[in-house]
């Protein structure tokens, strides 16, 4: 009989342990949003438009109505009458929940049809008849300022453009005078275009008011559950005690699960109509076509070295946020954290200009496994520091080595204002070249070449800033990004930890009993991890922008260190002992000098419901705590790529892929791997296949998993990683944070391979993203495909 | 219309829409939510089924179309109190993080070994690339199946975890 795990291999603490998660998991006993079924439910589905840009003339319900087993449709003019046909998106623009005067996307919602069950409610939606007036359409984020453009957010007073902001970071002038001083200066014109995370569960919900207790539960797909929830407060009247929002399981979010859509408000007002639950999950077209897209950011990079190191770095950024603003980002920034884009070089100076756009695309804008636009500044220093070494001909890893800010120089003030934590970016760089065999593949590369073989290496050094963030700098709609834990002591030493963020896989309920457990020696588990209810848990602002281990994983080991120290004043109480002559080790308190007098804190535990708890304390052992951050974290890593391109198809084959990774201390490091895979494929599928495009009409041309093209066990390769710790100096237990890191430094890596395995033959200077046969067999003809 | 079928060895009748799919049918009828629905075009393979021992994708199946078949499911995998090796394999090899994707590849992976016991990493990359993961990037994936490969006697339940 084999086992998956002895005893003895179980850590009490850090260390590889199977997940507490995966017992339900693997007996198909998740409960996920769409698995949540309450007496008397009904069924909403949700009319979309089907053109990108028009007036409505006229909603016709009358034949829906007349359907037996429709019970109501909701439009936009019922939702004007309760002041909720419009909403504030998480960067405090306004988004429609139903159209009332306009559509501006394709896939936009316009109407809500509640039925008996899910294939009546589509029943319905067809019968729903909406006269269109179509009106001109922009969806090229470079041509929204044109005089000529249609105006997209003509319900916004006095708007005449589609201009959204525009934001700055770093010194100009001083980036003017590095760049006239320099001994080479290189530009590339660069897309990251509109992807989409994609999540294999899509979203929905199932809201249930009570009329008589008034109290609304909303089950829902949310990686931020606190946060909905004050939202929902705010824009919908209800007195937020009277809202329990329940996060389930939760089949992947990757930042697609961090806004409000409005199939969540239609559950909730079609359950207050209709005085039922009322169910909602979206099918994977409408999930592609109207939930948070990612990316969508053209580029243009100049780049400037002298004496062989670079110097300087100056970007210019259109930002295309589609047709309402609903990027979810810390407030104060606009472009979210692309001013990281400097990445891990000692600069002389930086200096990027963001202009945000409306376009008649689906709203978003959110980190698609990224930390608010960490990924959009990552690929463009990593592809600009390649073309700088081509131009320069030096080898892109020596021009790395040359130019990275040395250890010693951390804490680091960058030129755009971050003051980056720690770093050993040497180390890491050489580690990885050592795992690929670099020098090696250079002759394999060459040897091939020479047989007319073509093949590619590539290598992105990226620095990720994470775990937003310090409350005094950063915010989502005036909420500060701080989170909460508590952690209570059963009698018989169980504990319970209560969490504010929320796992969508990324294991929270094995990883945070871990911190618990290294700091209380309680093993695992005896830990319960409560999270994704906010009845259950305290406030928080939720899972993304890898804040989960360095914001809330630092509360949670915040907490038990409060417990400890609780423990300690008993331990004293019981053991007749002054508190200052106790000393700890894992699991107990002891007295110095006679470890024989102690008490585990299993004991502790129940003396703190005992005879001998001391009268000056409160009883229970237990405690709460919400953690502010002092600053950001900053994981880094070095990633090398090894391609071969088909010269006869174009076709990019991702041969191997090493990753070596510093997220600091590793609380488990089989989920920290299995979080570098995911992300790590998610990379491949950004640079190679993924693309959400528009035709000129608006045309969403990525709307099913036909056309919107994933990875399957085929594309990618075994992954090769390696580590290296260095811990976060500020952080309580030195954790950096890690679940996006693959995703945002694999794509400029892999791109970079394709770039290196061209150049030299074809002359290939840049290819943008995704890099399909198609487009890298135009480039190889020097017929670079326009971007779209 | 009525469909007649055997689920996870009991049988389980019901009348139906002609236009039900098996995946939903599945989800309503016995309750078995371990079978998800993922895209709707039989990309993803959230919703894999095994009909007759074969891997098949019931977001594509009509529920009519299962008359007088054997369906199993997710929660047909665990037998007389023990888990099947894949399952075990999935636990020991972190071959699953949010658990969507989970029911569909451990099937797959059942009626592979059941074909072919001892398959190379690369039949079994091959055998899952119907279906997508968004979490595990694979590699953990193909571990899972190979360690069930290795530990083709069930793994005692309780002893998972």
């Amino acid at each position: 009989m084999a086992t998956v795990e002895s005893p003895q291999e179980r850590p009490i603490g850090y260390g590889r342990l199977t997940r507490k998660e995966d017992p339900r998991f693997i007996r198909g006993k998740g409960t996920y949003v769409d698995d949540v079924v309450l007496p008397g439910m009904l069924h909403g589905a949700i009319l979309r438009s089907p053109v990108a840009h028009a007036r409505i003339v006229s909603i016709d319900t009358s034949a829906a109505l007349a359907h037996p087993k429709v019970h109501a449709v909701v439009t936009g003019k019922d939702l004007e009458g309760l002041g909720l046909h419009w909403m504030p998106t998480m960067s405090a623009d306004t988004q429609a929940v139903l159209a009332t005067d306009k559509v501006r996307f394709q896939g936009q919602e316009v109407a809500f049809v509640i039925a008996d069950d899910h294939y009546s409610a589509r029943d319905g939606v067809e019968l729903i008849d909406v006269e269109y007036e179509e009106l001109p359409v922009v969806v090229d984020a470079r041509k929204a300022l044109d005089a000529d453009a249609p105006v997209i957010r003509d319900d916004k007073e006095g708007k005449a453009d589609n201009h959204i902001f525009d934001w700055e970071a770093g010194d100009s002038a001083e980036t003017d005078a590095v760049f006239a001083d320099a001994d080479v200066v290189v530009e590339r014109d660069m897309i990251y275009p509109r992807c989409h995370p994609a999540p294999l569960e899509t979203c929905g919900s199932v809201a249930d008011m009570n009329p008589v207790t008034g109290k609304l539960t909303l089950w829902t797909t949310s990686q931020a559950p606190h946060a909905h929830r004050t939202v929902y407060a705010m824009v919908a009247g209800l007195p937020e005690h009277k809202i329990q929002v329940i996060s389930p399981d939760i089949g992947g979010g990757f930042g697609n699960k961090v806004p409000i859509y409005p199939g969540y408000v239609c559950s909730i007002v079609g359950s207050i109509v209709t005085g039922k639950p009322i169910k909602w999950m979206e099918d994977r077209s409408e999930n592609l076509m109207s939930t948070g897209f990612a990316r969508d950011y053209v580029m243009h990079g100049e780049i400037a070295a002298k004496d062989g190191k670079i110097t300087g770095l100056r970007v210019d950024v259109i930002a295309d946020h589609g047709a309402f603003n609903a990027t979810a980002q810390p407030t104060k920034y606009p472009a979210g954290f692309f001013h990281i884009f400097t990445g891990s070089y000692d600069l002389q100076a930086a200096h990027c200009k963001v202009k945000g756009v409306y376009t008649n695309k689906a709203p978003g804008g959110v980190a698609y496994r990224c930390s608010f636009r960490v990924t959009e500044a990552a690929y463009l220093v990593e592809r600009m520091v390649d073309a700088l070494a081509m131009e320069m001909e030096v080898d892109p890893a020596q021009l790395r080595l040359d130019s990275f800010i040395a250890p010693e120089q951390f804490p680091y003030e960058n030129k755009t204002g971050w003051t980056y934590d720690s770093g050993e970016y040497e180390t890491a760089m050489r580690m990885a070249m050592e795992m690929a065999g670099y020098d090696e593949l250079r002759r394999e590369q060459a040897e091939k070449r020479a047989r007319g073989e073509l093949m590619g290496i590539g290598i992105s050094f990226f620095t990720e800033t994470v775990g937003a963030g310090p409350r005094k700098d950063m915010d989502i709609l005036g909420l500060g990004m701080s989170d909460g834990a508590d952690l209570r002591v059963h009698p018989t030493g169980k504990a319970v930890l209560g969490i504010s963020v929320q796992t969508q896989g990324q294991g929270h309920e094995t990883t945070f009993a871990q911190i618990v457990a290294e700091e209380l020696g309680i093993p695992p588990e005896d830990i319960d991890v409560v999270h994704g209810d906010t009845d259950r848990t305290p406030f928080g602002l939720g899972t993304y922008g890898s804040r989960s281990t360095p914001v809330s994983g630092a509360a949670a080991a915040t907490v038990a260190r409060k417990v400890r120290e609780k423990a300690k004043l008993i331990a004293a109480g019981m053991l007749e002992a002054s508190p200052a002559d106790l000393e700890w080790e894992k699991g107990r308190w002891f007295v110095k000098g006679d470890p024989e007098q102690g008490k585990t804190i299993q004991e502790i535990a129940l003396g703190a419901h005992g005879t001998a708890m001391p009268d000056e304390l409160e009883g229970a052992l237990d405690a709460t705590c919400n953690y502010n951050p002092p600053n950001l974290t900053f994981p880094f890593g070095a990633y090398i790529c090894v391609v071969d391109v088909d010269p006869g198809t174009a076709q990019v084959t991702v041969r191997r892929f090493i990753a070596v990774d510093d997220c600091g201390v590793r609380i488990n490091p089989m989920i920290v791997d299995g979080q570098i895979h995911g992300g790590l494929a998610e990379g491949v599928g950004i640079a190679l296949m993924e693309l959400i495009a528009f035709d000129e009409q608006g045309n969403c041309l990525g709307s099913s998993f036909m056309d919107y093209l994933i990875p399957t066990a085929l594309e990618v390769p075994d992954w090769e990683l390696g580590a290296t710790v260095t811990p976060s100096p500020h952080h309580p237990i030195g954790a950096k944070g890690v679940g996006e890191s693959p995703t945002v430094g694999s794509p400029p890596a892999i791109v970079n391979a394709v770039i290196d395995a061209l150049h030299e033959t074809h002359g290939v200077t840049h290819i943008d993203m995704p890099m399909t046969p198609a487009r890298v067999w135009a480039a190889m003809q020097g017929r670079p495909e326009p971007p779209q | 219309m009525q469909v007649t079928l055997t689920v996870n060895g009991a049988e389980v009748s019901r009348e139906v829409e002609p236009r039900l799919l098996l995946v939903h049918f599945l989800r309503d009828t016995p309750g078995l939510t371990g079978t998800h629905w993922g895209c709707d075009t039989s990309n993803c393979g959230a919703c894999v089924v095994l009909i007759d021992g074969e891997p098949v994708k019931s977001c594509t199946t009509l529920a009519a179309m299962t008359e007088g078949h054997e369906v199993r499911t997710v929660e047909g995998m665990e037998q007389g109190g023990e888990l099947d090796p894949v399952q075990a394999g999935f636990m020991a090899e972190h071959g699953l993080q949010c658990g969507f994707c989970t029911p569909g590849m451990m099937l797959t992976a059942r009626a592979l070994l059941d074909a072919n016991p001892d398959p190379t990493d690369t039949e079994i990359r091959e055998a899952i690339s119907g279906q997508i993961c968004r979490c595990t990037g694979y590699t953990n994936i193909v571990k899972a199946i190979r360690w069930a490969a290795d530990h083709p006697a069930a793994a005692p339940v309780g002893e998972e975890s």
